[in-house]
């Protein structure tokens, strides 16, 4: 770049940007400068995404500038902005798992009519800029063998590569543990030593505040505020980015009752979603017991089988003692409550109404079907009553559930599945990532009711990724690696040090290491 | 150029579209008329008398619509619990074969009252069609085997089927050698709705039909189901609704709906079975149902939409000269208007300004 070194390496003007009725960009003017990295941090909505897409240029601005290096960028052209030096890490990375390192590289930087790729050339590229970075990876290596750390280092060397001089992360951390998130800050530490500018979007307070040198909050669409890290604090951020002060529920200790789900030494069959390798766990009544591990490790199938929809090859799992059927049906009847991880696709029909959608575990049962025929009046007071109690915010039970927000959509679903015994309530609560990608003040009202359920009296299974929620409601916590389950001890005894040695399968006993810790 | 999501969608633009793609779509034809080197306001005044100008006119349209309101009820109501049931013309046929089968005149069932016999000619043109679907239909629940090949490729030996049939056992021994089969027994023919014209009571039937799958998909478990797993099979699953049963009973209606339009055309129309008897009244219920946005009682509306342009051009060709060719195109073109109109009334063009 021929320009002054004065000069930003990023300058937002008057960005804004429209959808409909929702504002989702209001005039938001802001600077990168070279060498820094900028947070920008919001509750989801809060417009995060859209401006990062505007600046990718996969939207086009209704108003304002972009200027990268002090050159104005074009809008809405993705190209453009590659060319300019802006390279994305998405939360989910676009990688062909079939394809090798080097591949995955290269992949869309090529013309199409050229008859032969230039690899070795291309090879040497990367193994350069590797070395440069310090980031050690094998360009011949399957995408599908490599870990979840790994893969994000990939997604970052693939940006490298193409010459990126701005790096946008999203949520970079969500997907690892503790230890590789770590790497990844020693990382990024190395790339602004090589004069590298990074954009980090992140909702976890903590690690805005170590990794950034300033913040920018946003917040219904608009830059509420920018603060240089130093001087602020997790509550300071928190308040700005929703609004008025959370007040997270916290964990009252309770006697637990009697064993209400027991997984005895189970093994499924390997899938897609991963295996259960002789596992055993006990959920007792009024318990929250937590699963905590990396994503692709069992949780999924530790879910499936926990919620009713595959059997177990070896071993045991009992209800209250019952060997139940690997049928839904069979697990509602026995009222478990059941919140499955994937809300949009697995949670709830996105095209039909929500009134049916807040119906669908129960619509077979006498209390809203007769011989067959849909008893409209009662599910749709039962859905009515379900949208007061749990103060889901929609314009009427009739509208398209995908319409609902993420934080309203999980209210919606844990609403039904806290209904599932009908005026009682639930045994058995299988929650899997209850929070996941849900804003503060809404994590705070799921984990409210978690809470309030588990001191009615309800054994609570927590599945989740995200050790500050476990941390902040588990009673005992168990790591899962590889389809293996430590024991479940009580949270206290767990470090985040311990306990992400143990998601990553370290063979010290976690018991052993938390006294030494 | 960019497509970017509406953030909501008016009822008034959704029920607006359909009329702009049909007007668009006859714009777009005028351009073919005015090449074939006919006036184009005439050739659609024509085509318009011919589908409803008079009562002829108008008795045609609803006897062509008859069968295609069952093809299209069949297909929309597979595609409802996304099973893409491509197979209605050979369950058309094999309707037809089964009604024959009980009801031609000389068959070993002549002796049962005519109530009864209509009844079972009814129920085995339902059910040849619904068996002919039951395989793919398992195939797919079973093993996942695509239904798209199955029921495409199905129609060819289903039609060679009945082709054989024609020319062997149900060969009518009076017919001078064509392949036909013998004719309907009179007293089991559905009667006409207009004297002195083809109308049937088929077409009550089939739009009671329509009626009775627009009240079962709204109003009933099966019908919840159905476009649950239809939309969202795994959420289907997760609540715990039979998915693998209801696609299996979705697809034995569709097979049934599309058998009993075999049956209407043999007993209202023609009284025997041919191998012409249907101009792939199966392939157009596909499109009727998509026009009908796979709604029951919307298809009522495609299936005249398509029969009016059908008859209508076909009485236009004679008079204006284009080749009722011009039908097909007006059809297909409609259909992708109406597609692409429903994608607009989702989703906003950008341009961008570089």
């Amino acid at each position: 770049m021929s320009t002054a070194s004065a000069l930003p390496a990023l300058r937002l003007r008057g960005i804004s940007k429209r959808f409909g009725p929702l504002l989702a960009n209001d005039d938001i003017s802001l600077e990168l400068a070279r060498g820094e990295v900028l947070a920008l941090l919001g509750e989801n909505g809060a417009g995060k995404s859209t401006l990062v897409s505007i600046l990718f240029g996969h939207y086009v601005a209704d108003a304002g500038r972009i200027e990268v290096f002090g050159q104005p960028l074009p809008p809405g052209n993705p190209a453009a902005a590659l060319a300019a030096g802006i390279g994305m890490v998405h939360q989910h990375f676009a990688l062909a798992d079939n394809l090798s390192v080097l591949d995955n590289v290269m992949l869309g930087s090529e013309p199409l009519w050229r008859p032969f790729s230039r690899r070795s050339a291309a090879r040497r590229k990367l193994l350069d800029t590797a070395r440069r970075f310090g980031l050690a990876i094998d360009p011949e290596a399957r995408i599908g063998k490599l870990s979840v750390g790994e893969r994000q280092r990939v997604e970052i060397l693939k940006a490298l590569w193409r010459g990126a001089r701005i790096l946008i992360l999203d949520e970079p951390t969500a997907v690892l543990t503790p230890q590789e998130s770590e790497q990844l800050f020693g990382t990024l530490a190395e790339l602004i030593r090589e004069g590298l500018s990074l954009i980090f979007i992140s909702h976890k307070l903590d690690e805005v505040l170590r990794v950034s040198d300033r913040v920018a909050v946003l917040r219904a669409g608009r830059l509420v505020a920018e603060r240089p890290a130093r001087g602020t604090s997790r509550a300071e951020l928190a308040e700005l980015m929703v609004g008025r002060s959370v007040v997270a529920p916290t964990r009252t200790r309770r006697e637990p009752g009697e064993i209400i789900l027991a997984i005895d030494r189970v093994s499924t069959a390997a899938d897609r979603h991963g295996m259960l390798d002789r596992a055993s766990l006990e959920v007792r009544a009024g318990e929250i017991v937590a699963i905590a591990g990396v994503a692709g490790n069992g949780q999924e199938a530790l879910a499936e089988l926990a919620c009713g929809l595959t059997a177990a090859r070896h071993g045991r799992v009992a209800v209250s003692g019952e060997v139940l059927a690997a049928r839904p049906r069979a697990w509602i009847a026995r009222k478990v409550a059941r919140i499955p991880e994937d809300r949009h696709a697995v949670g709830i029909v996105g095209d039909l109404p929500v009134w049916e959608n807040a119906v669908s575990e129960r619509l077979h049962t006498p209390a809203f079907s007769r011989f067959g025929w849909i008893r409209r009046g009662a599910a749709r007071a039962f859905a009515n009553a379900l949208v007061a109690r749990f103060d889901i915010r929609l314009s009427g039970i009739d509208v398209p559930t995908r319409a609902l927000s993420g934080g309203n959509m999980q209210k919606l679903i844990l609403g039904r599945a806290l209904a599932v015994g009908g005026e009682s309530a639930p045994l058995l609560i299988i929650a899997n990532q209850p929070t996941w990608g849900l804003d503060i003040g809404a994590v705070a009202e799921i984990h409210r009711r978690l809470l309030d359920a588990a001191a009615g009296g309800a054994a609570v299974l927590m599945i989740s990724e995200d050790l500050d929620e476990i941390m902040a409601i588990a009673d005992r916590v168990a790591a899962i690696f590889k389809g293996r389950l430590s024991a479940a001890l009580p949270v206290e005894q767990w470090t985040p040090a311990s306990l992400g040695l143990a998601m990553a399968g370290d063979p010290v006993a976690p018991a052993e290491h938390a006294d030494a810790a | 150029m960019r497509l970017e999501a509406r953030s909501g969608t008016a009822r008034t633009a959704q029920l607006v579209a359909p009329f702009v793609a049909v007007l668009f779509t006859l714009l777009v034809c005028a351009l073919l008329v005015a090449w074939a080197g006919a006036p184009v306001g005439r050739t659609y005044a024509l085509l318009f008398e011919g589908a409803f100008g008079s009562r002829f006119a108008l008795s045609e349209t609803l006897t062509r619509a008859t069968p295609l309101i069952l093809t299209g009820l069949a297909a929309a109501v597979a595609f409802r619990a996304r099973f893409y049931n491509i197979g209605a013309e050979g369950q058309l046929y094999v309707g037809a074969l089964a009604a024959v089968a009980v009801g031609a005149q000389g068959g070993a069932l002549e002796a049962l009252p005519p109530t009864l016999r209509f009844a079972l000619m009814m129920l085995a043109g339902a059910a040849a069609g619904a068996l002919l679907l039951a395989g793919p239909a398992l195939l797919k629940v079973r093993f996942g085997v695509d239904e798209v090949v199955t029921t495409l490729l199905l129609n060819f030996i289903a039609l060679l089927f009945v082709s054989m049939m024609l020319d062997g056992p149900m060969k009518d021994p009076l017919a001078m050698g064509w392949p036909q089969s013998a004719a309907l027994d009179p007293e089991l023919e559905l009667s006409k709705l207009m004297a002195r014209s083809r109308v049937h009571s088929g077409l009550v039937i089939a739009c009671a039909l329509a009626l009775a799958m627009w009240i079962v998909e709204r109003f009933t478990t099966f019908g919840f189901a159905l476009r649950a797993v239809g939309a969202n099979a795994r959420a289907a699953a997760f609540a715990g609704l039979p998915v693998a049963r209801t696609l299996l009973l979705g697809a034995l209606i569709s097979g049934a709906l599309a058998g009993l339009a075999g049956v209407g055309e043999v007993a209202g129309r023609t009284s025997y079975l041919t191998l012409d008897m249907s101009p792939d009244y199966g392939y157009s219920g596909i499109v009727i149902a998509m026009l009908a946005g796979l709604n029951p009682l919307g298809v009522i509306v495609a299936a005249v939409f398509v029969a009016s342009v059908l008859v209508g051009a076909d009485s236009m060709s004679r008079s204006a000269g284009v080749p009722n060719y011009l039908a097909d195109v007006i059809v297909a073109t409609s259909l992708l208007a109406i597609l692409v109109a429903g994608m607009f009334t989702r989703y906003r063009i950008r341009w961008n300004s570089r």
